[in-house]
C-alpha cells in the first residue's frame, strides 16, 4: 500500500455533546486525498458541529480525529500541540466560512488578507508575497487592478472568491467549507461552483463541505453523507444517494429539489 | 513645617514591591508584557501614569532625575513629573542626559548616547503592538506565546501597498532578542537604532493598560522589515535653526502667520549643549559622526 492509498483524514466514532444537547453522535468516516465529501441535511442536524470538531476548533466529546502530516505520519489530532494545531490550520487546512467577514480581515486590503498566511510562514519579501497574492486574484477570477482595496467594497459574490483564494495560498490539502454558496444569488453560485470544482481537480484537494443544497452536492462531491438529528443516516456515492436514495428522509429531500 | 505626607516618591513600599516584583520579570523575559496592580495617580492616564509608577519603584535617594516629553525637558507634562518627584521624593533633577541616572521619557530616545548605569523609563499608551489588527486580548497573548507574528507583517505590507514605502512612523514595531514583537511606545522611528544593544535598562509602563515591559542592557533589538523594504530611519531633512545641527531629529515650529518656519532639535539638552559649546556634547556628536 503506498502513503497516497491512505486515508487523509480519519474521523472515528466523534460525537459531541453540548450539555444535555446532542450536537452529533457516533461519526465515523475516512477521506481520502483529492476526494470531496458532502454533508448535507437540515440546519441544527450537527453538520456545522461536525466540521468544528474535525479541525479541532472543538473538543469531542467521544471519538477522535486523525490527520496525515506532510511527512506521512498520521496523528491524533487531540495529542497534537496548540502550536502545531494553529500551524496547520493556517498552512496545510483551509477553512471557508459561509459568511466571508468571518474569514477575512475586513480592515485590510485583499492583497494583505491573501498574503497573512505566507507571511505567517515567514515569508519577508514584499514583491514576492505581491505577486503570489495576484497570481490568485487571477485564479479566482478577480479583478487584480482591485489587489489594493479592501474586501468591504467587495460584493458578496467576490468576497467568497477572495476567502478561497486567502485559504488556498498556502497549498493546503484539506479544505472544509461551511456552505460556501450560502446566502449568494443563483448566477453567482453558478460560477463559484465551476470555479470551486476547478480548483479542487486541479489542486487534488481534499474537502468536506457542509451544504444543504443537494445541487451543490451532485456538482461537487463524490461521496455524500446524510445526516439527520446528530446522526449519519446515509451515506454513499453522490450520484447512488440522489439518485437512489433508501431512507425516507433522505427521499424527501431529493424530493423537495425544484425541476430544472 | 509639615510631616511629609507621602511615603518615599509616593507610592507605598508594598506597592513598590509589586512594581519591582514585575519590572525583575520583564528584565527577564525581554520584551514580554508583564501585567501589574497598576494604581491610581494623581494625574489623568493619558500623562504617564505608567511611566510614573516604574520611575517611583526604581527611584532611590541618591538618584538624578531627569523628564522628558517629546525630547524636551521644559513642556508641561515634563515640569510637571518633575516637580512631583522634587515633591515627593526630594531627589535631585537635572535637564543633562549625561548626569541623570533615571530618565522619564515620553516619545523620544535622548540623542546623547546614553550609558551603563542609566534607567530610561518610557510612558507607553497601548502596549499592545498586535492591538489595532487584532482587537482581542485572549488572542494577541495566545499570539504572543506562540509567536505567532505574520500579522506584525500584515500591517507593513498594507503601508506598503498604500503609500509605496513603509509609512509607519512612530510606534514603529522591534523584536526583542530575536522572541518577542514589541511596540516602543510611540517613538519616532528615528529612535528605534538606539535601542538596539543600548547599554542602559530601558523599562515601559503602560498606566491605564496596566502593563510593564523592558529591554536589559544590551540586547538585540530589530525593526521588523521586508527583504525589498528594509527599515530606514526618518528625520526631517533640515538643520537645527538654534544649534545648526544636521544628525538629530528636528521639530518643525511655526514662527509667524505668515507661513515662516523653522527646525528644532526636538531634544532640548542635546541643542543647548551644543548651543554651549560644551566640548562633551561635540565629542558624542562627532563620534557618531
Amino acid at each position: 500500500m503506498t502513503v497516497d492509498d491512505e486515508p487523509l483524514l480519519i474521523a472515528d466514532g466523534l460525537s459531541k455533546w453540548y450539555g444535555r444537547q446532542l450536537g452529533c453522535c457516533d461519526v465515523s468516516f475516512r477521506l481520502y486525498e483529492g476526494e470531496v465529501i458532502a454533508v448535507v441535511g437540515e440546519s441544527g442536524s450537527g453538520k456545522s458541529t461536525l466540521l468544528q470538531l474535525l479541525c479541532a476548533q472543538l473538543a469531542p466529546s467521544a471519538g477522535r480525529v486523525l490527520y496525515r502530516m506532510r511527512d506521512g505520519v498520521t496523528r491524533d489530532l487531540a495529542a497534537l500541540g496548540e502550536a502545531e494545531r494553529r500551524f496547520l490550520f493556517r498552512t496545510d487546512w483551509g477553512f471557508v466560512h459561509q459568511d466571508a467577514a468571518l474569514g477575512l480581515r475586513m480592515t485590510v486590503s485583499a492583497g494583505a488578507n491573501v498574503g497573512e498566511r505566507l507571511m505567517a510562514v515567514g515569508w519577508r519579501h514584499y514583491g514576492r508575497i505581491r505577486d503570489t497574492a495576484t497570481n490568485w486574484l487571477d485564479r479566482v477570477e478577480l479583478d487584480r487592478a482591485r489587489i489594493d482595496d479592501s474586501p468591504q467594497t467587495y460584493s458578496g459574490g467576490m468576497r467568497q472568491r477572495l476567502q478561497i483564494a486567502r485559504n488556498l495560498v498556502t497549498q493546503p490539502r484539506l479544505v472544509l467549507m461551511d456552505e460556501p454558496t450560502g446566502g449568494l444569488d443563483v448566477s453567482v453560485q453558478a460560477r463559484l461552483l465551476d470555479l470551486l470544482r476547478g480548483l479542487v481537480a486541479d489542486l487534488r484537494l481534499s474537502v468536506v463541505i457542509v451544504t444543504h443544497d443537494l445541487a451543490v452536492a451532485r456538482l461537487l462531491s463524490h461521496r455524500i453523507m446524510v445526516m439527520k438529528d446528530g446522526q449519519v443516516i446515509e451515506t454513499g456515492l453522490t450520484d447512488q444517494v440522489l439518485d437512489d436514495p433508501r431512507e425516507p428522509y433522505t427521499q424527501l429531500l431529493v424530493s423537495s429539489i425544484l425541476p430544472p | 513645617m509639615n510631616a511629609p505626607a507621602y511615603n518615599f516618591a509616593y507610592l507605598d513600599e508594598q506597592t513598590k514591591r509589586m512594581i519591582r516584583r514585575a519590572i525583575l520579570k520583564a528584565v527577564a523575559i525581554p520584551g514580554y508584557q508583564v501585567p501589574f496592580a497598576s494604581r491610581e495617580m494623581p494625574m489623568p492616564y493619558g500623562w504617564g501614569t505608567g511611566g510614573v509608577q516604574v520611575t517611583a519603584a526604581v527611584l532611590g535617594p541618591d538618584d538624578v532625575l531627569k523628564v522628558i516629553d517629546q525630547g524636551a525637558d521644559d513642556t508641561t507634562n515634563a515640569v510637571s513629573i518633575r516637580k512631583f518627584f522634587v515633591r515627593t521624593a526630594g531627589v535631585r533633577t537635572t535637564t543633562s542626559t549625561q548626569e541623570a541616572t533615571v530618565i522619564q521619557t515620553r516619545h523620544r530616545i535622548p540623542e546623547m548616547p546614553l550609558s551603563e548605569g542609566q534607567v530610561l523609563v518610557y510612558q507607553v499608551p497601548i502596549p499592545e503592538p498586535l492591538r489595532f489588527l487584532e482587537p482581542r486580548e485572549t488572542e494577541t497573548r495566545r499570539m504572543h506565546a506562540l509567536s505567532e507574528y505574520g500579522l506584525m507583517h500584515v500591517k507593513l505590507y498594507e503601508d506598503i501597498a498604500r503609500h509605496g514605502h513603509i509609512a509607519t512612523t512612530y510606534a514603529y514595531p522591534v523584536k526583542v532578542e530575536g522572541r518577542y514583537v514589541m511596540d516602543p511606545s510611540p517613538t519616532p522611528k528615528f529612535d528605534n537604532p538606539k535601542m538596539n544593544h543600548c547599554p542602559a535598562l530601558q523599562l515601559f509602563g503602560a498606566g491605564r493598560e496596566k502593563r510593564i515591559y523592558a529591554i536589559p542592557p544590551h540586547t538585540e533589538v530589530v525593526s521588523l522589515d521586508f527583504e525589498d523594504h528594509p527599515f530606514e530611519r526618518y528625520r526631517l531633512d533640515g538643520t537645527c535653526a538654534l544649534c545648526g545641527a544636521t544628525d538629530s531629529f528636528l521639530d518643525e515650529v511655526i514662527a509667524d502667520d505668515r507661513g515662516g518656519r523653522m527646525f528644532v532639535c526636538s531634544d532640548t539638552d542635546y541643542c543647548e549643549g551644543r548651543r554651549t559649546d560644551q566640548p562633551s556634547v561635540m565629542e558624542a556628536a562627532s563620534d557618531r559622526g
